[in-house]
């Protein structure tokens, strides 16, 4: 039997969606699949397509797996377009002259940008906004003007008004309509949308009829006139005016088509041809066409079990949506215009706050219809949920959009009240008992769900959702959360802690023994590793240690993505002598390391071969230095202030102070990273409220901060003390320092550990200063102890020739890593991109 | 068939270690668990960095097999045949590996 000709016009998020639906329900033996797409790259992204602007790369955008269309064997042809199709053939011509025939056609043309018929709209300086050719357009534009409008505020328009925001020019929205979004919102929403977007420098001008655009003006390259009368001096314009259904072909063959345009379709998403169907924005189902990702996806679907003989049904779409626009929180339910006859409405509004929510219900008050809410959309999945399923609304409907603090008692739809067909993901169209299921399969994460499932794929509205839905599932389980190390042991990190200080555990094989089960692995290995440096100041690189060390540790120093090294000698307090920085410009030079200050007042060699750590550190030592421990979880720097030695504001010694803390605390094993920050006085110029630890100067002595961090979540230090001695602080220190390494969780920072503190900042408090648990002692012993076996680890590993051998690259060669290659860039160096590299490197990389 | 080739001895590979070699032009990692005369070898490079690091990265148990992570992102690699825990469709190359008289040989 010959296979079935299955042919897609359109590459585009639908057209796509179709093949990989349809690749993951059929038989592909039975297929021959090719598909038509007209731009230059396979299916991207086009819903996050103003991302494009800060990474720039397509790749980043792609819908398409690396490999998919070559593993299941699908034609793809990219760049080609089709230009006719012959029913009675059944076969289709491009651009080029080829001809494809098929057996089922599977129209994905999607839509046009519309731009309205503006004398001078032809101008190099007006662009539409939906490929990624247009956004490089835009780019290369935008970086010659001082200004740009955008034609539309519609959902699309403010998308691309911030995109335009983001590439630095002043940015005008003009709207036909008197409120922006007008499909979505109503007037008092409109309006509260466009006091936010106003608020942050962007010019709206609403009820504008555009007439003309005039090349020339006073102040920018043309001049747009307004049925007004009035005039806007701008660089560019980009049209987000609206899109119109891609159906020339279908009219070019004599297919249906709506009196709005758009392929008309039926229930099986056929046209007027049953051998043709069309999917997404091209198509008219009952003289409607949706703009929207999810409807087309669900059409995809359809069309995908109606060739394969399975029963499924398009009934129409959801057209409820919720976004950021220009930092905007926006979401828009069902008849948000309160259109419905008889329909109520509920509406708060915060001026102060700028949040708006209104909530269309039934005549009887039973039924949420629609909803509209800006600034705030914490409640609208929930809202949702209630038109999605017809779920009864409370008896006080009110209460949904109330704050708290506003006497409205906060009544969440619990995820229980969904009904099991629920309508989770609309992107996806997955339903909460899907969802449900994958949990009992044992997918237990979010990640897990995602994968087996697709739901929070699309948009990713419905993370929250689904997380809630996950937990109950979880629950009804009886699945107990755990806070087990990993399967080797079923122990905290604060339990083994203490088993190993208790019992007097030496090693990993030991504790395993006795206490664990298996061999290990990547999780256990390394935290026992640093239990076992905190308690007993063992050298990590020991025969019985060495294995357990992690990427960093193992050699002393932080891999970078190439696998070559930093090298980061301790600068305590930020302080250097010009000797000392002689000598790491001389080693910087001799082994022609890439040279940066880093973000902990030190500097920072990066690009070392591994095989070349043991010279560079050696010549480091011998010129004073020693490890900076940056590749450790532990004290990384203090970092300080000049302080009153130097600064005419400066009321202590703060980088006194700091180079005795450094120094006091360096190499000790932690949790996690730990910094410390010391200011001179008020004016905190060393940062050390978001630290681990901060101390800052004041006329009697030292305020002491903790817990505070810098990085993917900054958090302010909590005041812990204030006023305190040097003595009194470094006793408080030690002791806070010893509890946080004694409980903390693996891999946890002092933030999130204090956070997780039953009682916080209080309770500690109490530990600290008033002994609340009666371990002050022990704390202060363990410390002093861990401060007594403190070396160097550079300066031991450099005396250990075993420990030497492990440093070359390859055991049986003196060979350095070929891989390892490196670029100029502004007068050092830089790993070469792969495509930099030989081409022999290239080819045995395919091979592999 | 390839031969073996004869690498280093035993004890210059610290228990639960690797080490890399170059063998034929290949980088070859070369894993010791434990205290064991036992080995095991695939290649050194890891396919989602592009870079020749997986002999440095922490030998782990799971699924009853042991497998080792890369030292860069953590992805884990099948000892025995280089397959991946974390993606089906990524392999590294597995090589035969044997101790003969205390001393680490390898087949391509």
């Amino acid at each position: 039997m010959s296979k079935q000709k299955l042919v897609i016009i359109g590459n585009g998020m639908v057209g796509h969606r179709f093949i990989e639906d349809f690749v993951e329900k059929a038989d592909l033996e039975q297929f021959e699949i090719t598909a038509f797409c007209e731009e230059p790259r396979v299916a991207y992204d086009r819903v996050h397509l103003s991302s494009y602007f800060s990474h720039h790369t397509a790749d980043e955008l792609s819908l398409v797996k690396e490999g998919f269309y070559e593993k299941h064997n699908i034609e793809v042809l990219i760049g080609e377009r089709a230009l006719t199709i012959n029913r009675q053939e059944k076969v289709i011509h491009s651009q080029t002259g080829r001809a494809v025939y098929y057996d089922k056609l599977i129209m994905a043309t999607g839509s046009y940008p519309w731009v309205p018929s503006i004398k001078g709209n032809e101008s190099k300086d007006c662009f539409v906004y939906r490929t990624i050719e247009d956004l490089n357009a835009i780019e290369a534009t935008a970086r010659r003007s001082k200004n740009g409008v955008v034609v539309g505020g519609g959902l699309l328009g403010l998308e691309a008004a911030g995109a335009l925001k983001a590439l630095g020019v002043e940015t005008h929205v003009i709207e036909f309509a008197p409120v922006l979004m007008a499909e979505q919102l109503d007037q008092q929403g409109g309006q509260m949308l466009r006091n936010k977007i106003e608020s942050i420098g962007v010019n709206v001008h609403t009820g504008k009829n555009t007439q003309e655009i005039v090349v020339g003006g006073e102040t920018a390259r043309n001049t747009m006139k307004f049925a007004d009368g009035t005039e806007l001096e701008v660089d560019f314009i980009v049209f987000s005016t609206g899109i119109r259904p891609q159906d020339k072909l279908a009219k070019q063959c004599g297919l249906a088509t709506g009196r709005r345009g758009g392929i008309t379709i039926d229930n099986n998403c056929k046209t007027s041809d049953p051998d043709i169907y069309a999917i997404g924005e091209c198509a008219s189902w009952n003289e409607k066409f949706f703009g929207l990702v999810a409807p087309g996806y669900n059409m995809a679907k359809v069309t995908a079990d109606d060739i394969l003989g399975r029963d499924n049904e398009f009934t129409g779409a959801d057209m409820s949506a919720k976004l950021k626009l220009l930092g905007v929180d926006v979401g828009s339910i069902g008849d948000a215009n309160g259109r419905t006859p008889n329909c109520k409405s509920y509406v708060y509004l915060d001026e102060n706050q700028s949040v708006y929510k209104r909530i269309i219900v039934s005549e009887d008050g039973k039924h949420l219809l629609g909803a509209v809410l800006v600034g705030d959309t914490e409640s609208y999945s929930d809202l949702l949920q209630y038109t999605l399923n017809d779920i009864e609304l409370p008896k006080h409907p009110d209460s949904l959009i109330l704050p708290s603090h506003a006497g409205g008692e906060k009544v969440g739809l619990g995820v229980d009240a969904l009904p099991e067909a629920a309508v989770v993901c609309s992107c996806f169209d997955v339903k909460k008992s899907d969802i449900a299921d994958a949990v009992a399969e044992g997918h237990c994460t979010i990640g897990a769900i995602k994968a087996e499932t697709g739901a929070g794929t699309g948009c990713g509205g419905c993370i929250p959702l689904i997380t809630q839905v996950l937990n109950s599932e979880l629950a009804k389980q009886g699945v107990e959360v755990k806070n087990h190390l990993c399967e080797h042991f079923e122990y905290s990190r604060q339990e083994l802690f203490h088993l190993i200080r208790i019992e007097g555990i030496k090693t990993f094989k030991d504790l395993l023994a006795k206490y664990g089960q298996g061999y290990g692995c990547e999780v256990c290995k390394p935290t026992v590793g640093s239990i076992l440096a905190s308690c007993w100041g063992e050298y990590i690189l020991s025969p019985e240690n060495n294995g357990l060390q992690d990427t960093n540790d193992i050699f002393l120093g932080n891999m970078q993505k190439d696998g070559t090294y930093s090298v980061i000698p301790r600068m305590p307090g930020g302080e250097v002598t010009p000797k000392g920085l002689l000598a790491v410009a001389n080693v910087a030079e001799q082994y022609e390391l890439y040279t940066k200050v880093t973000g902990a007042q030190r500097i920072g060699l990066f690009g070392a071969h591994k095989g070349d750590l043991p010279d560079i550190w050696k010549q480091l030592i011998d010129a004073g230095f020693e490890t900076g421990h940056a590749y450790g979880k532990s004290l990384r720097m203090v970092k300080t202030c000049v302080g009153s030695t130097w600064c005419r504001f400066g009321v202590q010694d703060s980088v006194g102070f700091g180079v005795e803390l450094e120094n006091r605390y360096k190499g000790l094993r932690t949790p996690h990273k730990i910094k410390f920050g010391v200011s001179g006085c008020t004016r905190e110029c060393a940062e050390a409220q978001g630290k681990d630890v901060g101390i800052i100067a004041t006329d009697k002595g030292w305020n002491l901060y903790v817990c505070g961090n810098g990085g993917m979540k900054p958090k302010h230090g909590e005041l812990l003390a204030v006023d305190l001695d040097n003595e009194t602080l470094v006793k408080y220190l030690d002791r806070f320092m010893m509890f946080y390494v004694r409980t903390a969780d693996k891999l946890t920072r002092t933030s999130v550990w204090l956070q997780n503190l039953e009682g916080g900042i209080e309770y500690l408090q109490e530990v600290i200063i008033n002994n609340k648990l009666g371990i002050n002692d022990q704390l202060e012993k363990e410390m002093a102890d861990a401060i007594d076996s403190y070396e160097c680890e550079w300066t031991k590993t450099l005396s250990d020739d075993k420990q030497l051998a492990r440093f070359a690259h390859f055991i049986n060669s003196d060979e350095q890593d070929d891989n390892v290659v490196f670029t100029p860039e502004r007068g050092q160096k830089r790993p070469a991109f792969i495509d930099e590299k030989a081409p022999t490197y290239k080819i045995s990389l395919e091979e592999a | 068939m390839s031969k073996w080739i004869k690498v280093c001895s035993l004890e210059t590979i610290f228990p639960s270690t690797g080490v890399c070699a170059l063998i034929d032009g290949k980088q070859v990692a070369i894993f010791r668990p434990s205290e064991e005369s036992k080995v095991y070898a695939i290649n050194n490079m890891d396919p989602f960095a592009r870079s020749n690091v997986l002999s440095r990265g922490v030998i782990c148990e799971h699924q009853e097999q042991l497998w080792v992570a890369s030292p860069l992102k953590k992805q884990r690699f099948n000892l025995l045949d280089g397959s991946c825990l974390e993606n089906s469709e990524v392999s590294v190359e597995a090589y035969k590996a044997r101790i003969t008289d205390g001393q680490v040989e390898i087949r391509l």
